[in-house]
């Protein structure tokens, strides 16, 4: 007892200690320093209630993609036509099952595997894409700017969903064709936001007195602009991921995305939308999913924002 | 009866860890007919305390006084309709720069004609007619151009003087103006000076100048409070501001560059935390 | 011949324009003057007289420029090269426009040093920092942690970084206070005997060049009226009316006569 007491003591004097050295003002080193910057803009980002909810519902997200085969009660694609349609709640099914005897809460937890995926590499490629061609347009101007700025207007010009469709009869059906040519039809936005970015930054001082130590374009736009543009594209982001998780789904409802069986919440939402007046928690469940990550993603995004941009944080 | 009486000012704003931060503390003076200048560096609590004199501190900042009286009127038991009808129609308030004080969409005689409308029951016609007279007291050479003028298409030191005009046009008692000049260059800035004190003079107006710079406040007011981190360390007339006893005042007089006395270093202001409180003898 | 013998700026019939055909402004035109080894140089006018264009011209910043530049000896072309880089260095006026937001202070001196080829950073940063005044423990702060005075602090630290001859200073006071401003021109003053350094300093205000150079440019309208030794400046004696003014104005309000 009075071993344990010492023990916790002790544990709580060295927390104390890593506290201490973690919020110092004074870093004794590079590696103190990005330590102690990140811990304080975890304290940050913690002290906001509604983004930590977000990062909550985010992390049970990937470990639920990560265990479905432990946490799924029933094999996603077994169909027991006899038990179709039965409602929530109902005993074994709490979700309860679709039209062809599934288990709903089985296909939700299979399919958060599938919407990690497509959120994962559209995040990836669709902002970088839009990113690289934003500051270079900007910072570039001339030719350059105006030839790549008329390339992303005739991006924006087409409807994302008709541009998808022909990008996906070009490369054929299936989930990571998809997932491509969402992100085609994505970056023109990033790539405005960043050039407007750009255009502010470029004629700082800041970027004058690089320019004096003889840095070149390349370091200026990587190393200068990009981190000052990143925060708005995070932001940008996380509020379009809603947007891209229904975009994969209308793929999948024209049968250009997920295939059939394949438990994505969009597809599920299609298929449940013939019964949507008699057998409402067919739609309802997957909608209710994309709902709660979007949700998350939007608050995540917020919180994000405040540690990443020190101006605003600085008021 | 003095035209403005300031007693135990105090302007307050929330920080983020829980605490009170002290923008102005326990700041009191009277305002006659006269040119009164307020000096004092960057978060001197100089700008605060001219904005709480109109009560345009926003929240969360927190404005406490034991009085603020215009003419006698205390102008914190006035409710918020009241004081709008304060704000400009007579004490008016003139800013640092013209470019973020006019509105961009609206020409310059537009906007002075709305001044003088907003407090007086004027028809257009009067109203335009008086925003020339005032466009034409500002000492600009061609009203009737600057009247239809877009803010953009004045310069800097006619964009503050169409803010003056603006100002002036409801006939105020009072002016405050904070670095009404620091944006011009220094010819210009002599102008626009010349033309605030005359104005100030004709009119019998008090004014409250509030600047950084101590030569300028020294020459052009007849007295002056020196502010060091929210408190008014020292007031003095403006004529003896090189006898000034404050420590503070002394160093920031002393560390300015002069043509007329080079040397070799500057002195360093070393600031004194105790200048922060008040001297013990004054204490209650 | 020596280096030491040269001018460390030569400016001869320069002229800067921007823009083309009927939107060309020549924001400078045909400005001569030289700032001796070791000696500091004022520019004074008002806003849009064409003095930091000078600068930006000297620098490279401002491409559209014909006339002669030589710094150290050497004739500018049109592009510059890593030893002008080393040689030449400028302090901007703004210091909260001046320094990359997201950036400490660490990571600016480093980056800079790299830049210029200089190894041993992390015992080079400390020096450069002790060299502005400043402690180790303002190293890993980000600029918003930072008063005015201390940003530009860190920035005459990057501009020492490459230890150069030459500073550019661009009003490097006007943003701040003036006891910090005395502090700073201090700085600036202790810096230039110890490092041998010659300054080209631009500035508004006649007393701070007054204090900090030993001859005066005085410009209008892109051309300049009047060059001056300090000693006529500090007497008030100019022979141009212009000059007469601005000095008049410098010494505070004067009521109409």
């Amino acid at each position: 007892m009075a071993d344990a007491a010492e023990k916790s003591s002790g544990d709580a004097a060295s927390r104390s200690a890593l506290r201490q050295w973690l919020l110092t003002d004074t870093p004794t080193s590079r590696r103190h320093a990005r330590a102690a910057a990140l811990y304080q803009g975890w304290l940050k980002f913690r002290s906001n209630t509604l983004a930590m909810i977000g990062l909550g519902i985010m992390i049970a997200l990937v470990l639920i993609a990560a265990f479905a085969p432990l946490l799924a009660p029933y094999d996603p694609f077994a169909q027991d036509l006899s038990n179709r349609l039965l409602p929530p709640g109902t005993t074994g099914h709490i979700l309860g099952t679709d039209s062809l005897g599934r288990d709903i809460l089985s296909r939700l937890i299979y399919g958060s595997r599938i919407t990690l995926y497509i959120v994962a590499l559209v995040a990836l490629i669709a902002p970088v894409a839009g990113l690289m061609i934003g500051t270079i347009a900007g910072f570039a101007g001339g030719f350059i700017d105006a030839a790549l700025m008329r390339i992303t207007d005739i991006f924006l010009a087409f409807p994302r969903l008709v541009l998808a469709l022909a990008f996906v009869a070009a490369l054929g059906a299936g989930i990571e064709n998809a997932i491509i040519a969402i992100s085609l039809t994505a970056w023109p936005p990033y790539a405005r936001i960043a050039r407007a970015e750009t255009l502010t930054i470029r004629n700082s001082d800041y970027i004058a007195a690089v320019r004096l130590q003889g840095a070149g374009p390349i370091r200026i736009i990587t190393g200068h602009i990009w981190p000052l543009c990143i925060s708005s594209l995070i932001v940008r982001v996380t509020l379009d991921m809603a947007g891209i998780i229904l975009a994969a789904a209308g793929l999948g409802f024209l049968g250009l995305g997920a295939q059939p069986p394949s438990p994505e919440w969009g597809a599920m939402i299609s298929e449940g939308r013939r019964f949507i007046l008699d057998h409402w928690w067919v739609a309802t469940m997957p909608g209710l999913a994309i709902f709660t990550v979007s949700l998350a993603f939007n608050l995540l995004g917020d919180g994000l924002r405040d540690v990443l941009d020190p101006k605003d944080a600085q008021e | 009866m003095s035209l403005l009486e300031v007693e135990n000012l105090e302007v307050t704003f929330p920080t983020r860890d829980g605490g009170l931060f002290h923008a102005v503390r326990g700041v009191s003076f009277t305002l006659g007919d006269e040119r009164l200048g307020i000096v004092g560096e960057s978060g001197s609590g100089k700008s605060m305390t001219g904005r709480a004199i109109l009560r345009l501190i926003r929240p969360p900042g927190r404005l406490t006084a034991t009085r603020i009286a215009l003419a006698g009127e205390d102008l914190l038991k006035k409710s918020e309709i009241e004081m709008r009808a304060i704000r400009g129609r007579r004490i008016s308030m003139v800013m640092q720069d013209p470019k973020f004080s006019l509105n961009p969409v609206m020409t310059v005689g537009e906007q002075i004609m709305e001044a003088y409308q907003l407090h007086a029951r004027a028809s257009s016609r009067e109203a335009r007619r008086r925003a020339l007279e005032m466009l034409n007291a500002v000492q600009i050479r061609d009203p009737e151009r600057v009247f239809r003028a877009y803010p953009h298409e004045v310069s800097g030191g006619m964009g503050q003087r169409v803010m003056i005009a603006m100002m002036l046009i409801p006939d105020p008692d009072i002016l405050i103006a904070d670095e009404p000049t620091s944006a011009l260059d220094v010819s210009v800035q002599t102008e626009v000076l010349r033309i605030m004190d005359r104005l100030v003079k004709e009119r019998g107006m008090g004014l409250i100048f509030i600047s950084h710079d101590l030569n300028l406040v020294a020459s052009f007011c007849d007295r002056v409070l020196i502010m060091y981190a929210g408190r008014v360390v020292e007031t003095l007339p403006a004529a003896r501001l090189h006898d000034a006893k404050h420590p503070y005042t002394k160093g920031l007089l002393n560390s300015l560059p002069r043509l007329d006395a080079p040397k070799d270093k500057l002195e360093v202001l070393s600031r004194d935390p105790a200048w922060a409180h008040p001297p013990p003898s004054s204490a209650p | 011949m020596t280096e030491e013998l040269q001018p460390a700026i030569k400016v001869d019939d320069l002229s800067v324009w921007f823009g083309e055909g009927t939107d060309r402004v020549d924001a400078v035109k045909n400005a001569s003057f030289e700032v001796p080894t070791g000696g500091s140089f004022g520019l004074v006018g008002e806003s849009g007289s064409g003095k930091s264009t000078i600068l930006r011209a000297i620098t490279g910043l401002a491409s559209t420029w014909t006339g002669r530049i030589e710094t150290t000896g050497r004739p500018l072309g049109p592009k510059r090269d890593k030893v002008f880089y080393r040689t030449v260095q400028m302090v901007f006026q703004d210091p909260y426009a001046s320094l990359h937001p997201r950036h400490s202070v660490d990571q600016v001196l480093d980056e800079t040093l790299r830049l210029h080829g200089i190894a041993g950073t992390n015992e080079r940063i400390p020096e450069l920092l002790d060299a502005v005044g400043l402690g180790p423990s303002f190293r890993f702060r980000y600029p918003h942690q930072l008063s005015g005075g201390q940003r530009q602090r860190v920035a005459i630290a990057r501009a020492l970084a490459p230890s150069p001859k030459i500073l550019l200073l661009d009003e490097p006071t006007s943003a701040l206070d003036v006891s910090v401003q005395a502090e700073i021109l201090n700085l600036l003053s202790d810096l230039r005997a110890k490092n041998n350094l010659s300054y080209l300093m631009v500035s508004h205000d006649l007393a701070v060049v007054g204090h900090m150079c030993e001859a005066v440019a005085v410009m209008q309208n892109g051309e300049i009226v009047e060059t001056m030794e300090i000693a006529a400046l500090r007497a008030l004696e100019a022979s141009e009316a212009y000059t007469q003014r601005l000095l008049d104005a410098s010494l505070g309000y004067r009521a109409a006569d």
